[in-house]
């Protein structure tokens, strides 16, 4: 790790200021970031620590039925918020199901929304990559990429994004409030993710400088909650990242979806909402037929980027299994595997 | 438990009951309170910190390293490269006997295989030189790197594994095939798997003069002080490895590696004393691991499913310049009761880290190939796997009709079958779903392994209060060698367990031998047996030539030792305490020397193995092909077991690493440069909790009067073998995949796209 | 640079000048204090070796930087007994053989004191063995481990009672 300057600023204000100078890097809980400076993959000159600006750390109820959840909110607190998990049981499944309790204790909303790529590529200085170097080429494109981007890949980079929470909130509308040098503005979870084309290095919308001060869940994605599973397909039963993750909320009525979310994780460089999919399933009987039908077009652009076709089979399988759970119902309890296939539920306390 | 004494004929009886007691571990307060100290929790005043640079690229040379970028880093001592290391007394690219490995110490620029150390880097702070190493920025000429099966080099091994043999025949192989009613051929591959102990190679190095104390995890403290000693131009006496805790070894830690002996160098070059603690990502390449395999392997069946001849041939990867050899064909050898038997390896020269012994060397992969083929065979022939594999049953040594020392195996098919309740499952594949509508199967292997004895020293003492001490350089790395060889020792000295002190794990103490092959129980045990029976014979000796003893005279009659006391055989009323005894005869103590090696006619004349059969249960998502191992039952037969709960914990530890090699573990190589890309614990998967949710392991008892006078076999690596083969059998059993390779992928079992 | 952070350390405050940025929590127990019970098996998030309380929390103290800790509380594996009296986890430890090399226990044992605290495992061993999947342990201890999680957090319960009685 390269020696920097440690700035731990006291507002919001001296944050972004101190982060607007070039080499500055925020500081949530490190878990993403601390780790990438070991492996030199991150060189900051300046790490600014934002644990503990104020006013980040709070869960706030609009009476609308919408939620402010502060960037410094820890990503246990949230699943396990009893309000938050009944409301959006998603969202708290797809938390569950990430990383382990440690790193899920440690780890921050911002910095969950905002963590890097595992691509090993990117993580190993001595290979070329584009998003890390720009220019300096793609060493995954022909190499080990198993478990690279099947949606929305670019010559220049076929990395995936690896949160796990991103998945339900890009499907839920979520949407991120960032301060930056030139005031606050709203950036929704499906605009903060980049898709690579020619500048993979543009992870991001955030311009320098700017800093997610929170999360934001329209009142609407609350209407899901009977009807909502994420499920994430693993190379072990747990503490793994996702080979291919599903989110899927509807809303059922008469015998017919109302209306449909879907979103995939771990085929892109950002969680991938299939818009397509969720309009071929409004006003259709929750059918097998018609999760099929929805599977196809949500892969219909996918291609391999290497030795990962398996995976757009997998994903369409994903779809129509998650879809399928998700007309079942929610469950009573948090499963006790989170997301996983073999999910079991028995009665166990959990805050739903 | 009582000792009996026989004066007169005290070689080669059994002693006390077979099932030992479940003592919990003398260890586990220092463990649990986080005072076990292991090697990188050493600290020494006036201590550096060294990390090495490794290479990035697997062949080739290294052109330069900006030296100056590191050296002005703040906090930098100095940084060793090829340039200005100074001389080791022994030349690396030449092996040391017998399990020296040619190794990297910057003897040169050459690059032989990727993490491969190219230099150390030594601070003030583990920061500073973990920076340094970062910023050397190393140039390099590289070759074409050749890690895959079609580039590397082929050749005819003249051994396998540690000296095993390279070609074994048995039968008229040919003959077999042809009498065969069918024949069953299946491959499989094996990938390259590494060791990862949770505790990384770790060394703190101090010298005094010519003189050296090493903090280490060491699975072998005499034999590397030997070691050390040539590399360094000082006697082994000079040499003091201390080594109370090893976290976790599986083979790794028995060898000198290139790392610890840089460490060493430079805390001799720099005159103080220096750290080193490989970052996990270095575990991978000069530290030794699980050579990959291709295996092909033939059997042969009559009418009514007997074999008529088995084939297994393996190719094993070795690297360019040394040639450690997964031995797994020889896993066919000693199994099945085939009238012909052919086993044979040749090697594939990559240029990786060179392979070494890790937990199980060739019974773990060619078990895994082996158990699959087996499974094919008796479904070929329509037969249920375990009435297969017990018509096959082998009664004595197959091709060489030695007897087996023991052979409780018939007991664990059926105990383990039992508690499993294998009886009913059906016998076509796809045929169980649960409640959730996942695929359900079941499978089982035999598990087989064999049972090594390496010569070991021990002292015992008998004291004037009446305790015990026990001395052996032995080896705890998990297995529980505190409190097993407390036992062994306390039983020979007739006292209770709490009535004697160990002392281990220091390399200063009498030779304990090795801590392989599962072998050390039984190898440092036989010792401190020896050696406290060689004590309690000085003290019969003391008490039945006094006459004020009671036991006066006893002499043939014999004499019992009992908790502290020796008791008159015929007369068991008449007995006196061990301090009276010595205090009468003002002796302050009484000291016990043994060696102890193998009976070298009882090992001729018999086949030695531990046996075992296992029983698992997988769940398969039907669609999505996510595999979890539900449910494992083993039964294992070993000999005479010390202490059950340890044992059932190795049993389970090996069982979970069967689980692992069939469903997790895989080194994958980008083959243009012959990097491995998930050299760490995130994306080289080994497994958590949540993935073994339910296992079992049934103790069978076995008496062996040959094995060794303890009767004690190996327990610490049977557990991989057998299991591998009964996952994949039962994932086959639930889908209709039958694995060819390992491990087992999600893609493998995603039927029909 | 030079600065300095408060810390408490199994009830004890310390002043602790640090003169590098750079050093992680675990790293400054280990090297710095010689609080060698937190272990490092990864220095990367990925096997819970070097897991500690932050303030009640387990948390991974190797991806955790000590500067940003200033002010709070740590508990390491070294001040969970209470003198000669062990802690009900690590008791449960022993009894149930959850370790083999111990290298993994003194991680596996605080995340087991926090997971208790978190009380979202109920008496469910699926849960527990979820929850404590974040610590691995190569030897494969895992059938006792979880065990002692669990009969543990009965002790501590029943303790509860009997001192609300
Ligand atoms: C072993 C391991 C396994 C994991 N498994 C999973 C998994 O299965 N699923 C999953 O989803 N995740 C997984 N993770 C990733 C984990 O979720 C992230 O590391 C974590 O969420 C990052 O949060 P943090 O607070 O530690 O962020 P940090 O590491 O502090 O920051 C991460 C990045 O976000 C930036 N950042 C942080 N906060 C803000 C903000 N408010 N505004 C702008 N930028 C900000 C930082 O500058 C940095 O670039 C795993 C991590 C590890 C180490
Ligand atoms: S896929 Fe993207 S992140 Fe990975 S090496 Fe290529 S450019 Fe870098
Ligand atoms: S050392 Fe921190 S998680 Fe492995
Ligand atoms: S006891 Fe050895 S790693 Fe867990």
């Amino acid at each position: 790790m390269n020696r920097f300057e440690y700035v731990r600023p006291a507002s919001v204000q001296e944050a972004v200021t101190a982060a607007s100078q070039p080499g500055s890097v925020y500081l949530a809980a490190g878990t993403n970031l601390l780790d990438l400076m070991k492996l030199g993959a991150a060189r900051p000159e300046r790490v600014i620590d934002i644990t503990r600006l104020p006013g980040l750390g709070e869960i706030d109820w609009r009476p609308d039925g919408s939620v402010r959840i502060g960037a410094m909110v820890r990503n246990s607190d949230l699943a396990y918020d009893e309000r938050f998990a009944r409301t959006f049981p998603v969202v708290a499944e797809a938390l569950l199901s990430g990383a382990s309790a440690q790193l899920r204790n440690a780890a921050t909303v911002g910095g969950n929304l905002m963590q890097q790529t595992r691509c090993a590529y990117f993580q190993d200085v001595a290979s070329a990559c584009n998003r890390r170097a720009p220019g300096s080429g793609c060493d995954a494109r022909e190499g080990e990429n198993r478990l690279h981007a099947v949606l929305g890949w670019s010559e220049s980079c076929i990395a995936t994004h690896p949160s796990d929470f991103c998945v339900p909130l890009v499907a839920l509308d979520a949407v991120t409030e960032v301060a930056g040098p030139n005031g606050m503005r709203d950036v929704a979870i499906d605009a903060l993710h980049a898709l690579p084309g020619e500048t993979p290095e543009r992870e991001t919308a955030l311009q320098p400088g700017e800093l997610i001060t929170a999360l934001k869940l329209p009142s609407d994605a609350a209407a899901f909650a009977d009807h909502a599973r994420y499920l994430k397909v693993r190379e072990r039963t747990s503490f793994a990242f996702a080979v291919v993750s599903a989110a899927a909320a509807l809303r059922i009525d008469g015998g017919k979806i109302q209306s449909a979310r879907l979103a995939l994780g771990g085929v892109a460089a950002k969680p991938w909402r299939a818009r397509d999919a969720e309009a071929v399933l409004e006003n259709a009987p929750p059918t097998q037929e018609a999760f099929a039908k929805a599977a196809e077009l949500a892969l219909s652009e996918a291609r391999p980027s290497g030795k990962n076709a398996f995976k757009i089979e997998l994903a369409r399988r994903l779809i129509v299994r998650a879809l399928s759970l998700s007309t079942e119902g929610t469950p009573e309890a948090m499963p006790a595997l989170p997301a996983s296939p073999f999910a079991t539920v028995p009665s166990a306390n959990h805050a739903r | 438990m009582p000792v009996e004494i026989f004066p007169s004929s005290p070689e080669h009886r059994r002693h006390g009951s077979n099932a030992g007691q479940p003592l919990t571990r003398r260890d586990g307060l220092l463990k649990v309170t986080g005072k076990a100290t292991y090697a990188a929790d050493n600290h020494r005043e006036g201590m550096l910190y060294a990390v090495a640079a490794v290479s990035s690229i697997a062949r080739g040379r290294v052109k330069s390293l900006d030296v100056q970028a590191a050296k002005s880093h703040p906090g930098v001592v100095e940084v060793i490269t090829p340039a200005n290391r100074p001389p080791l007394a022994h030349n690396p690219n030449q092996k040391m006997p017998p399990f020296g490995f040619r190794i990297e110490v910057l003897q040169d620029d050459t690059v032989r295989y990727a993490n491969q150390p190219i230099a150390m880097v030594v601070a003030e702070t583990l920061e500073a030189a973990t920076e340094g190493a970062a910023l050397l920025n190393p140039q390099y000429e590289t070759d074409t790197a050749r890690t895959r099966r079609e580039n590397g080099e082929r050749f005819k091994p003249e051994a396998v594994g540690v000296g095993g043999p390279s070609r074994v025949a048995h039968g008229d192989i040919e003959a077999g095939f042809a009498s065969a009613a069918r024949v069953t051929e299946a491959e499989f591959v094996t990938p390259a798997q590494y060791h990862n102990a949770m505790e990384p190679h770790a060394v703190v190095a101090e010298w005094d003069g010519d003189r050296l104390t090493l903090d280490m995890p060491n699975q072998a403290l005499v034999l590397s002080c030997a070691g050390y000693a040539t590399y360094f131009g000082i006697p082994p006496e000079n040499v003091l490895i201390r080594s109370p805790f090893i976290g976790g070894g599986f083979g790794s830690k028995a060898i000198l590696n290139g790392p610890q002996i840089l460490a060493i160098l430079a805390a001799r070059m720099l005159k103080r004393p220096v750290k080193l603690a490989l970052p996990r990502a270095q575990m991978y390449g000069p530290v030794g691991h699980r050579g990959a395999t291709w295996q092909k392997l033939r059997v042969g069946t009559d009418a009514g499913g007997r074999l008529t001849a088995l084939h297994h041939h393996t190719l094993s990867a070795t690297s360019s310049f040394d040639d450690f050899l997964e031995p797994a064909a020889n896993a066919s050898l000693p199994l099945y009761a085939s009238p012909a038997i052919l086993a044979e390896h040749e090697g594939l020269r990559l240029d990786t880290g060179t392979p070494g012994p890790m937990r199980a060397p060739g019974e773990a992969s060619g078990s895994a190939a082996l158990e699959v083929a087996i499974d094919e065979a008796a479904e070929a022939c329509g037969m249920d796997p375990l009435e297969f594999r017990l018509a096959n049953y082998a009664e004595t040594e197959p091709g060489t009709g030695r007897p087996f020392s023991s052979k409780a195996l018939r007991e664990c098919y059926a105990e383990g079958a039992k508690r499993f309740g294998w009886s009913g499952r059906p016998l076509a594949a796809r045929q169980m779903r649960d409640e959730n509508g996942c695929l359900v199967g079941w499978g089982m292997g035999t598990a087989v392994f064999h049972c090594p004895h390496f010569p070991a020293e021990a002292r015992a003492t008998l004291r004037a209060d009446g305790t015990g001490l026990l001395e052996t350089a032995g080896v705890d790395m998990g297995q529980g060698a505190w409190t097993a060889l407390a036992q062994i020792g306390a039983e020979a000295l007739g006292l209770d367990p709490e009535m004697v002190e160990l002392r281990s794990g220091v390399s200063s103490l009498p030779d304990g031998g090795i801590a392989g092959g599962s072998g050390h129980t039984a190898s440092a045990g036989l010792a401190l047996h020896n050696a406290g029976r060689n004590a309690i014979d000085q003290l019969v000796d003391l008490a039945t030539a006094d006459p004020e003893s009671p036991l006066f005279g006893a002499g043939n009659v014999g004499v019992v030792a009992r908790a502290g006391r020796l008791h008159r055989r015929d007369d068991e009323g008449r007995s006196e305490s061990y301090s009276d005894i010595l205090a009468r005869a003002r002796r302050t103590e009484l000291v016990g020397d043994a060696k102890a090696a193998r009976e070298p006619a009882a090992a001729e004349a018999h086949a030695m193995f531990s046996h075992g059969a296992v029983f698992a249960e997988v769940k398969v998502d039907p669609d999505l092909g996510q595999v979890r191992a539900t449910r494992l039952v083993g039964a294992f037969a070993a000999g005479r077991i010390i202490n059950p709960r340890l044992v059932r914990s190795q049993y389970y530890g090996g069982m979970i690493w069967g689980a692992s090699f069939a469903l997790l573990e895989e080194a994958v190589t980008d083959h243009r440069t012959g990097r491995i890309m998930n050299s760490d614990l995130a994306e080289y998967h080994v497994p958590v909790n949540a993935d073994l949710p339910s296992l079992d392991a049934i103790l069978i008892p076995e008496d062996d009067p040959y094995v060794n006078p303890l009767g004690v076999k190996g327990v610490g690596e049977i557990g991989i073998t057998g299991t591998v083969g009964a996952i994949a059998n039962a994932v086959w059993h639930a889908t209709g995949v039958r694995a060819r390779r390992f491990p087992i992928r999600i893609e493998d079992l995603l039927s029909d796209w | 640079m030079s600065f300095s952070i408060s810390l408490t350390i199994n009830g004890e405050k310390r002043a602790i000048a640090l003169d590098d940025p750079r050093v992680t929590l675990l790293d400054l127990l280990r090297e710095r204090l010689h609080l060698t019970g937190a272990k490092k098996g990864c220095d990367r998030g990925q096997c819970g070796a070097c897991t500690v309380l932050v303030d009640g929390r387990r948390i991974n103290s190797c991806l955790t930087l000590a500067a940003s800790l200033d002010g709070a509380d740590i508990t390491t594996v070294e001040g969970l007994a209470n003198g000669d009296d062990l802690h009900p986890v690590q008791a449960a430890f022993i009894a149930h053989d959850g370790l083999q090399c111990g290298y993994c226990t003194p991680g596996q044992i605080m995340s087991a004191v926090g997971l208790i605290a978190e009380g979202h495992a109920g008496d469910d061993p699926e849960r527990v063995r979820e929850l404590m999947s974040g610590n691995i342990c190569r030897c494969g201890a895992y059938k006792g481990i979880t065990e002692a999680v669990l009969d543990a957090q009965k002790t501590l319960k029943d303790g509860k009672r009997r001192d609300a009685a």
